[in-house]
């Protein structure tokens, strides 16, 4: 029995060591103490709508079946509105959990085709929704600068922004995705 | 004069210029100036960049940050997605010297350093904090009185509320004062602590999703009466403008609930016109509400 506990978390234990890179680890530890009560899923307005189960991850993610996890299109239903965090009566740090796991996906090779195109837009402006002709001519007619004061605005700020999302290995993690 | 750095992000300066405007009158006319952060970038947005790598997320958030320290000032910002990441990042390196010290090995490379000296405030916690409900209400020229108003908080001003700090995440009341401060009236609905539909990558990755809890959330107001919405979020915004264009394209049915920033109601309020608080750039029509102004 002993031996198939390790084996099942090994993954949950994954995740916990990968988010506490960021997150105070003993916070992420209470993932472990998930009851598979149901309230994150009865308050998930995804939920209503998509096939997307808070409950059900957390349980393949102890379970350890990895792949199934990170591979389920509904991984990236949930819109990371807190509700199950703030109401989880085990104190998980539920969307928190889901955005370490999503990190893993991405890790793995699984990041969808249109949020690949999202980073590439945010890796040539340094914005994910950069100005256009359009709202240029708005902004005067409104009597703001022209371009915004922003990396816009200044090449040395985008070059340094370029240059921390190389550094930390995001840009290449990206575009190597082809999954 | 009290100065804020103002931390711009990505929706307010590129797809809506006129909550930048209507923030900037609004708080110059209670005497606080709001300075450029220059070669400011994306936050990066908490939901859908902090999804893909949190350590990236954490870093960029962090020269961010830096920027501010230099200029000595706190930050301040018209969306939660902002909000979240700005904030959150501070409070996690503030909080953890070993973080801090990682994330200033990678900064060092473009000449940068997060210190931890500065806070960061939503315009809400300015004008209910600092400048206070009260005086605005002595500075209102234009009751808007007989406007029933929809308010939509937006998930990352409250939540995770361990961390932000401003009470309960189910029942807020701050905009709602802020709406009756105004002279018009709030009005209750279903789900009104509903997401816009709009995070989380959901909007990027899969509209169809998005755009049903976009137009749950409308019929919820305009069931209740509504006359226009009010978010303090710059991307609720863009999602409930610029969806409903889209709703009506998908669903044959008109969606059209006036979408006002919170800052660009305060200015109505104060006197400014609809055009001075750049409203007629939104996509939704203004006239139902603005035609109640006296």
């Amino acid at each position: 029995m002993d031996v198939v506990r390790d084996v099942a978390f090994a993954f949950a234990n994954e995740v916990i060591k990968s988010g506490s890179r960021i997150f105070p680890r003993g916070e992420l530890e209470r993932f472990k103490m998930c009851i598979q009560c149901g309230t994150c899923v009865g308050s998930c307005p995804s939920g209503r709508r998509t096939a997307w189960r808070v409950r059900k991850i957390f349980e393949e993610t102890r379970l350890g079946i990895k792949e199934e996890v990170l591979s389920d299109d509904d991984l990236w239903n949930c819109t990371t509105c807190y509700t199950c965090q703030e109401r989880c009566p085990r104190g998980v740090r539920t969307t928190d959990i889901v955005r370490i796991i999503r990190n893993l996906a991405v890790k793995y090779g699984y990041i969808k085709s249109s949020h690949r195109r999202v980073c590439e837009i945010l890796f040539r402006y340094g914005h994910a929704v950069p100005v256009n002709d359009e709202i240029r001519k708005i902004r005067k007619d409104l009597g703001l600068a022209e371009v915004p004061p922003t990396v816009h605005r200044y090449p040395e700020g985008l070059e340094e922004f370029l240059k921390l999302v190389s550094q930390t290995g995001f840009k290449k993690m990206v575009e190597e995705s082809t999954k | 004069m009290k100065k804020y750095a103002y931390f711009l992000g990505c929706i307010t300066p590129n797809r809506y210029p006129g909550i930048e405007l209507a923030t900037r009158r609004v708080l110059e006319e209670f005497g606080i100036e709001v300075l450029d952060m220059k070669g400011a970038s994306c936050c990066p947005a908490p939901g859908i960049f902090g999804s893909f790598d949190l350590w990236t997320w954490l870093v960029v958030a962090a020269r961010n940050i830096s920027i501010a320290e230099e200029m000595g000032i706190d930050i301040t910002m018209t969306c939660n997605g902002c909000y979240a990441t700005i904030q959150e990042a501070n409070h996690l390196l503030k909080g953890n010297n070993e973080l801090k010290r990682k994330v200033n090995n990678v900064l060092k490379t473009v000449g940068r350093e997060y210190k931890g000296t500065i806070r960061v405030k939503h315009v809400i916690e300015i004008l209910d904090e600092e400048i206070g409900y009260e005086t605005i209400r002595k500075r209102i020229r234009r009751p808007l009185k007989g406007i029933k108003v929809a308010v939509h908080y937006g998930c990352h001003f409250l939540k995770p509320s361990d961390i932000r700090k401003h009470g309960t995440a189910e029942r807020p009341i701050v905009l709602d004062d802020l709406v009756r401060t105004l002279g018009a009236e709030s009005v209750n609905y279903r789900d009104k602590m509903m997401c816009c539909g709009a995070g989380g990558g959901v909007r990027a990755g899969n509209l169809d999703i998005a755009l049903d809890y976009t137009r749950e959330k409308i019929e919820n107001m305009v069931d209740a009466g509504a006359d226009c919405l009010i978010t303090p979020c710059a991307f609720c915004h863009f999602q409930f403008d610029t969806g409903q264009v889209e709703l009506t394209g998908r669903l044959g049915r008109k969606y059209e609930l006036p979408v006002v920033f919170m800052t660009q109601l305060l200015g109505l309020a104060l006197g400014m016109s609809p055009e001075g608080v750049g409203l007629h750039k939104n996509r939704t029509q203004i006239r139902s509400s603005t035609e109640k102004l006296p």
